[in-house]
């Protein structure tokens, strides 16, 4: 079958790339264009680790047809730290210990991303909501969401979200 | 219909590695012309903190700053043997290795100070800032940069340690039946705070508290995130996950994870935790290390936490609704034990 043109921001550059009509998000973000913070975990839209932003919205990019970005803004957590200046939920997840394979990382980071554009003073249930759809096998999730709320008090939301 | 709280608990003695054939780990370090260290292992750390405890490991013992020490790990092709990362191994076995190579490189490391400083290396003490010195004589110096060099470009030396830890076999006594298995042991005690609805079966941990005895605490941040982390494996065990929930008929098994159940961010209880520091004679620095024991005792305390909230017995994991709601129909209805303890109120 022919391959399709799309061409979309990314973390803001201007990206482009060739797939298939039936090609989701993650395999153009990991295999075309190299960007392996989302991470490819069941495949299916249950584990989150997949997700990025689209338009700020996060969306799990195993089940968003690629083409279906043409023209949007996309961002994956490989553009959350300005240079060697992490992002302050980044900083928070290491200072909270919130990592330990870090497979599941970029997919919270990005899922804390989207709730704090929204809602810079989250309470702890929102939090919990708003990473409902992301599994972490490793931390028993306490340290992550200690980490968001330590950066939503921090002011990340309203600093760089 | 009603929910019933109860409260269970658990003690562990926890074996750390295991011995069946001999149990060896080995450790190279080896300076490079920067004066950096390079730690080759093959254990694989899988996030449990393994590459980071070597690093502090190796950086106390050869005396330079932690960030001069780089941990290279799992790459069975390159790397020098390891057993691996299991058992909850990782810090004893490994950390034991890693100082062995570190005093071998240590001494090389003085030697070629000594030779270029002109003294004996049996004077030379390091500050762990990056320099060594004549004891007693902090003018008389050198930096461990300056003293890779000369090592590499002038004296002809590898700056460089093995080192291997090994648990022989411990063969079974005829007589006595008696064997050596482990060398040390980590202890824990977790108490567990549950509600059981006994109309839908369903068990919510309330709270839970523990402690932990694991020897030196080497890294106490990821001591503490080990333990929060397995102890929600320990519940998820407990309540939710199995590959087979109508064993042997794998025709129910879940096939994802919409129906291989977990708890949620939504499903963690508080969890209070205090660790308790008994240095192991054996240990690298008198670590023991916690891995698999964070989750061990949450299993037990929450099915005695669950008996002593309905009185029901259940003997298979995971303790389902189902089998909770089978257990008080055989019962002939709720049967809960006495309350133990007082209310918890550390939170």
């Amino acid at each position: 079958m022919a391959k399709l043109p799309v061409q979309f921001r990314l973390n803001g550059s201007d990206r482009a790339g060739f797939v298939d009509p039936a090609g989701n998000l993650l395999d153009l973000l990991r295999r075309g264009l190299g960007d392996f913070a989302p991470k490819y975990g069941c495949g299916q839209g249950t584990c989150g680790v997949c997700t990025v932003l689209i338009d700020g919205e996060p969306q799990l990019s195993c089940l968003t047809l690629a083409i279906s970005c043409e023209g949007r803004q996309i961002e994956t957590a490989s553009g959350m730290a300005d240079g060697p200046n992490l992002h302050p939920l980044q900083q928070a997840f290491m200072d909270n210990f919130a990592a330990q394979c870090g497979f599941c990382t970029p997919g919270m980071l990005t899922a804390a991303r989207a709730l704090l554009a929204k809602n810079p003073n989250p309470t702890r249930d929102e939090v919990v909501e708003a990473i409902s759809g992301n599994i972490c096998r490793c931390t028993g999730y306490e340290p992550i969401i200690a980490a968001i709320l330590a950066a939503a008090a921090g002011g990340a939301g309203m600093r760089r979200a | 219909m009603a929910r019933h709280e109860g409260r269970g608990m658990a003690s562990v003695n926890y074996p750390i590695g295991m011995n069946l054939g001999g149990d060896p780990s080995q450790a190279l370090i080896h300076s490079n012309p920067d004066g950096k260290f390079t730690v080759a292992l093959s254990a694989i750390d899988l996030g449990q903190g393994m590459k980071q405890v070597s690093r502090q490991i190796a950086a106390e013992t050869l005396g330079v700053p932690i960030e001069d020490v780089y941990v290279d790990t799992a790459d069975s092709d390159t790397g020098p043997h390891d057993m691996g990362s299991f058992a909850s191994r990782g810090t004893h076995r490994m950390g034991n290795a890693v100082i062995a190579a570190a005093r071998e490189a240590r001494g090389v490391l003085l030697d070629a100070a000594a030779e270029e400083l002109e003294v004996n290396a049996s004077d030379l003490v390091t500050d762990g800032r990056g320099n060594i010195h004549v004891r007693g004589a902090p003018s008389k110096t050198i930096t461990v940069k300056a003293t890779a060099q000369a090592a590499q470009f002038k004296q002809g030396k590898t700056i460089a340690g093995r080192g291997i830890f090994l648990i022989p076999l411990s063969a079974v006594d005829a007589e006595t039946g008696e064997m050596n298995p482990n060398t040390a042991f980590a202890h824990a005690c977790l108490v567990a705070d549950v509600s059981v609805d006994d109309e839908t079966g369903e068990v919510t941990v309330l709270r839970m508290t523990s402690a932990y005895e694991l020897g030196r605490v080497i890294n106490p941040r990821m001591v503490e995130q080990q333990l929060v982390g397995g102890a929600w494996m320990g519940i998820s065990h407990a309540l939710y996950e199995t590959p087979e929930p109508y064993y042997p008929n794998p025709e129910h098994g879940p096939r994802d994870f919409n129906e291989y159940l977990m708890p949620g961010p939504g499903d963690i209880a508080p969890y209070h935790v205090t660790v308790l520091e008994r240095p192991a004679p054996d240990g690298p620095f008198g670590g023991k290390g916690p891995g698999e024991m964070c989750a061990n005792p949450v299993l037990p305390a929450i099915a005695n936490a669950v008996y002593n909230a309905v009185g029901v017995r259940v003997d298979e994991l995971p303790i389902t609704p189902e089998k909770i709601l089978r257990g008080i129909r055989a019962n002939g209805g709720v049967k809960p034990g006495p309350r133990r303890g007082g209310a918890v109120n550390w939170r």
